[in-house]
This record gives structure tokens, C-alpha cells and sequence, in this order.
């Protein structure tokens, strides 16, 4: 895929093919393909219900895939014939190489902010404690929060949470950032500085797919908008087109809808 | 008035000497008896934690044939009382070990009534820590799960480093429960002559007659016991409860 600034394409980061995921009876999603390139933002809009969420968790396989496949990096992801992982410590790998950020934050509420960036890093990354500290209190001096290093996450604003999750996910040094509606839980005046950390993530390149009802937010910073409904990908493209002049009907009431 | 005083006063002496460590004084039985209690409740209570810890994720992940094990053992266990499960455990298990080292061509051994009491108070204390510690993971936040997950954590580590401190919090004022319980239930173990507590205070108070003064000596190393315990258990919970706001009115 290139960039909207016609560079050489760029390596592929993530790919997904044919993604089916079924809960029970209700298929949630039909058959998703999508890529991101190194540095690319795809931002994934959709109404409710439409399987966004779904669909960024089988990245990572927090949920199972029914059928389908998933390349992290030039790695596909080994999967049974029920679309379950085969080897669980290359999911725990790639894992490590994507970086999650959640609706709730999630972050660890018995372990001080400092503690929950370094945690990962010190205990499964093997990263020596000096180090992963140091690289610890370097991003939070980054989002803002050096002066909560020390405090419990109980202690912050929804807004210095989430902060503070994009923190502890970048310091595992991801290749990729997810992120599900990161802003949905939190108070209007709040938004701000969550999606100011995240633009910055944008302009130093880091590749992320960045499901959001944040319209005008999507249109500023993706590369690439992909739009869901009802489990498959009814329309996507470059920002100014999806945004600008959408072309399918749902589409174009969607956008009304959320204007 | 002047006769009861009196009777008291000769009580108060008397009581002292049968309270002294040395003979002819009791003092001495008492606090061995008193330790075997603790050694016994100690015991129980940490095999009881360990088999809880297994039961509970037994239970929670565990397959269909695992878990339908561990409700039988938890539904058993909880529905006898305690006393008759003692009996059984104790002497349907000493015989039964006695008759396969029989059949095997051993001597009958003496089983320790130390070790016999650990187990039987430990597999009654393990099926109501298997219900405390679910119940504990269950209410753990599942997003601070999954972050974890979603990190790559592997699940011995996850276990230990995010789902145990975790639910330490709302575990902790049950297992102090049934720390209590464990120190009580070790009374029972009078019944199959272990010489613990009660059994010492019900040796010197029939040899010496002085029901009064030794069982309410009796009962207030039980409260030191329950009060000490009650402190230590404050603090651990105050620990587990780091990074959570109190809640004040
Ligand atoms: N664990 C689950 N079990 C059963 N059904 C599920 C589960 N998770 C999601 N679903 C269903 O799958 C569908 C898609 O859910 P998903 O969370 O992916 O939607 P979404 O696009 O993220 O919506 P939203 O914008 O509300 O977050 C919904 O109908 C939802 O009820
Ligand atoms: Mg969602």
C-alpha cells in the first residue's frame, strides 16, 4: 500500500486475510482482508456492533479466529484447522510485538504507574531493571505523567490512565500499536489529551490500526481509513476519499449519522 | 458475703498454682498443647490454601472431568460436619494405609497424630479455600487480565505476577475466616485422643477437678490466638489492598 505521499511501499507490518470469527451461531466477521504497512495508520470505523473490536482482537488472538489468516511482520500466525493458535509461544511473541491499548486502560491497580510500564519489559522481555526504568521514565516524562510514577492507577484521571496504558504499551518497543477506541470511556474534556499523545505516535511513524468514533480525528491522522459494517469491509481508502466523498450508501449514512 | 469472699480468695490462690508451668502446676500442658493447636492449625491452613489454589483454578479452567471431581470434593466436604469427617479421615485412612502395607508384606505403622491432623483439617480447610479463592479470582477486573495477555505474558507468570495479588485483596477477609475455623477445628482433633489443646485442658482439669479454671484458661489462649491472628491478618489485607482508594461513610 503506498503512502499518501507516493514513497516506496513500505514492508508489510500486519496482514489480515479472509478473517471469519464466529461467536456460537452469529458470524461477526464474514471475511476480512487488510493490510498495514510499516508506519501506516489505519483507523477502522463502523457502526456498533460491526465487529471492529473483534476484528483487532483476533490480531493478537485475544480472541480465536474461525478461519482466516494472520501475518505479523513476515510471520503468519500457525493455526489449527478450528482457527485456534498451534504454538503458544509464538502467539506470546508476537504478542509482545504489538502493543494493545484498551477502551478501559487495564492498567494493573496494585502496581504503581512506574511498575506497570516496567513490568512486561523486567519480567518477560528480560530487559535489565535499570534500563527498562529508565526507558519507563522516559516516556512518561513523554505522555506528561512524570509526576505520577510513583502513584497507583486509582489515584489518576481516566484520561492520565489511558496515558499511562500508552506508556506501558510502548514500552515493550512494539513494532505495531492496537488500539480500540481509546477515548470512548473517557470525559469529553479528557479526549484531548489522550488523542494528543496518539497524533504524536502518528508523526514519528509508528505503524497502528486505530478502531475510533472519532471522525475528524481519523481523517487527520490515518493513512489508510477502512470502513466496517456487518462484518465486512464495505468501503475503504486514503481519508480525504472516505470522508470526503464516500461512495457506498452506508457509508454515506454512516458518516451522517455520527456527524 | 465473707464466706464467698473468702472461697474466692482461696480460688485465686489455688487457681495460680494449677496454672503454673512447673508440677504440680498444668501451666506447662496447657502450652504444649497449645502449640501442637497452632502447629496443627498452621498446617492445615497452608495445605488447605495449597489444595484451594488448585482446586479454584481447577475449577475455573479445568476440563469437565476436573471440575466435576472438584465439586464432588467441595460439595462432600462442606456437607458433613467436620467432626464426623474426622473420624472417618482418621481412622478409614489409618486403616487403610495399615491394610495395604499389610497386604504388601509391611509392619502397621503409627501414623503421627500430628501429621494425621494436618491432613484431615487440611483436606476440610482445602475444600472451603477452593470456594473462597474462585470466588476471589472470579472478581478480579478480566481487562487486567487480558492486558496482561495481550502483553504475551505466559500463564505461570500471569498467575502469579497478575491474577494472585490480584485477588488477594478479596480473598483475605475469607481465608482469616478460615484461619479461625482451623484454629477451632483443631479442638476436634480431641475426640481421636491428640493430645492438643482441649485434650491437655480436659486431662488437668479431670485430674485436678478445677473444670472452671482450666477451660476458661483454655479459652482465653484461644482469644490471644484469635486476636493475634485477627492483627497480622489487618495488616496483610491493609498490604493487598495498596493502590486501591479507601472507601470513607
Ligand atoms: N465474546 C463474545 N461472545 C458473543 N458475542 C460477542 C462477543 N464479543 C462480541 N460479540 C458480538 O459480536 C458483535 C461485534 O462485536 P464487536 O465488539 O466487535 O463490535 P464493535 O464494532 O467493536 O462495536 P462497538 O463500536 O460497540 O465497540 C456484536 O454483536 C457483539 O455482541
Ligand atoms: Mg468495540
Amino acid at each position: 500500500m503506498t503512502r499518501p505521499d507516493g514513497d516506496v511501499p513500505q514492508p508489510e507490518a500486519i496482514r489480515i486475510e479472509g478473517l471469519h470469527k464466529s461467536f456460537g451461531q452469529l458470524e461477526v466477521l464474514k471475511g476480512v482482508s487488510l493490510t498495514a504497512c510499516e508506519g501506516d495508520v489505519v483507523a477502522v470505523i463502523g457502526g456498533s456492533g460491526s465487529g471492529k473490536s473483534t476484528m483487532l482482537r483476533c490480531i493478537n488472538f485475544l480472541e480465536t479466529p474461525s478461519a482466516g489468516k494472520i501475518v505479523i511482520g513476515n510471520e503468519t500466525v500457525a493455526m489449527r484447522p478450528d482457527g485456534s493458535p498451534a504454538d503458544r509461544k509464538q502467539i506470546e511473541r508476537l504478542r509482545q510485538s504489538l502493543g494493545m491499548v484498551f477502551q478501559q486502560f487495564n492498567l494493573w491497580s496494585h502496581r504503581t504507574i512506574l511498575e506497570n510500564l516496567i513490568e512486561v519489559p523486567v519480567h518477560v522481555l528480560g530487559v535489565p531493571r535499570a534500563e527498562a526504568v529508565a526507558r519507563a521514565e522516559r516516556l512518561l516524562a513523554r505522555v506528561g505523567l512524570s509526576a505520577k510514577a510513583d502513584t497507583y492507577p486509582a489515584f489518576l484521571s481516566g484520561g492520565q490512565q489511558q496515558r499511562a496504558a500508552i506508556a506501558r504499551a510502548l514500552c515493550m518497543e512494539p513494532r505495531a500499536m492496537l488500539f480500540d477506541e481509546p477515548t470512548s470511556a473517557l470525559d469529553p474534556e479528557l479526549v484531548g489529551e489522550v488523542l494528543a499523545v496518539i497524533r504524536d505516535l502518528a508523526a514519528e511513524g509508528r505503524t497502528m490500526i486505530l478502531v475510533t468514533h472519532e471522525m475528524k480525528f481519523a481523517r487527520e491522522v490515518a493513512s489508510h481509513v477502512v470502513f466496517l459494517h456487518n462484518g465486512l469491509i464495505e468501503e475503504e481508502g486514503p481519508p480525504e476519499q472516505l470522508f470526503g466523498a464516500p461512495r457506498s450508501e452506508r457509508l454515506q449514512q454512516f458518516l451522517k449519522s455520527v456527524a | 458475703m465473707a464466706v464467698t469472699a473468702l472461697v474466692g480468695a482461696a480460688g485465686a490462690a489455688s487457681m495460680f498454682e494449677l496454672l503454673q508451668l512447673s508440677p504440680p502446676g498444668w501451666g506447662a500442658n496447657l502450652l504444649r498443647g497449645l502449640w501442637n493447636s497452632i502447629l496443627i492449625a498452621c498446617g492445615a491452613f497452608g495445605l488447605g490454601i495449597g489444595i484451594g489454589t488448585l482446586g479454584a483454578f481447577g475449577k475455573l479452567y479445568g476440563g469437565p472431568v476436573v471440575r466435576d471431581l472438584l465439586a464432588v470434593y467441595t460439595t462432600v466436604v462442606r456437607a458433613v460436619p467436620e467432626l464426623v469427617l474426622i473420624l472417618i479421615l482418621y481412622y478409614a485412612v489409618t486403616d487403610a494405609v495399615n491394610q495395604t502395607l499389610l497386604a504388601f508384606g509391611y509392619d502397621r505403622i503409627q501414623i503421627s497424630g500430628l501429621a494425621a491432623g494436618i491432613a484431615v483439617l487440611g483436606v476440610v480447610q482445602g475444600a472451603y479455600a477452593t470456594e473462597v479463592l474462585r470466588g476471589a479470582i472470579q472478581a478480579v477486573p478480566a481487562g487486567q487480565i487480558e492486558a496482561a495477555r495481550a502483553m504475551g505474558m505466559p500463564p505461570g507468570l500471569l498467575a502469579r505476577r497478575v491474577t494472585l495479588p490480584l485477588m488477594l485483596s478479596n480473598a483475605l477477609p475469607g481465608l482469616a475466616n478460615l484461619w479461625l475455623v482451623a484454629t477451632k477445628d483443631t479442638a476436634l482433633l480431641a475426640v481421636v485422643g491428640f493430645g492438643e489443646l482441649t485434650q491437655e485442658t480436659r486431662q488437668a482439669a479431670g485430674a485436678t477437678k478445677a473444670y472452671f479454671t482450666f477451660f476458661m484458661a483454655a479459652g482465653m489462649l484461644y482469644l490471644i490466638l484469635s486476636i493475634g491472628s485477627g492483627w497480622l491478618f489487618a495488616r496483610l489485607e491493609r498490604r493487598a489492598r495498596r493502590g486501591q482508594p479507601e472507601l470513607h461513610g
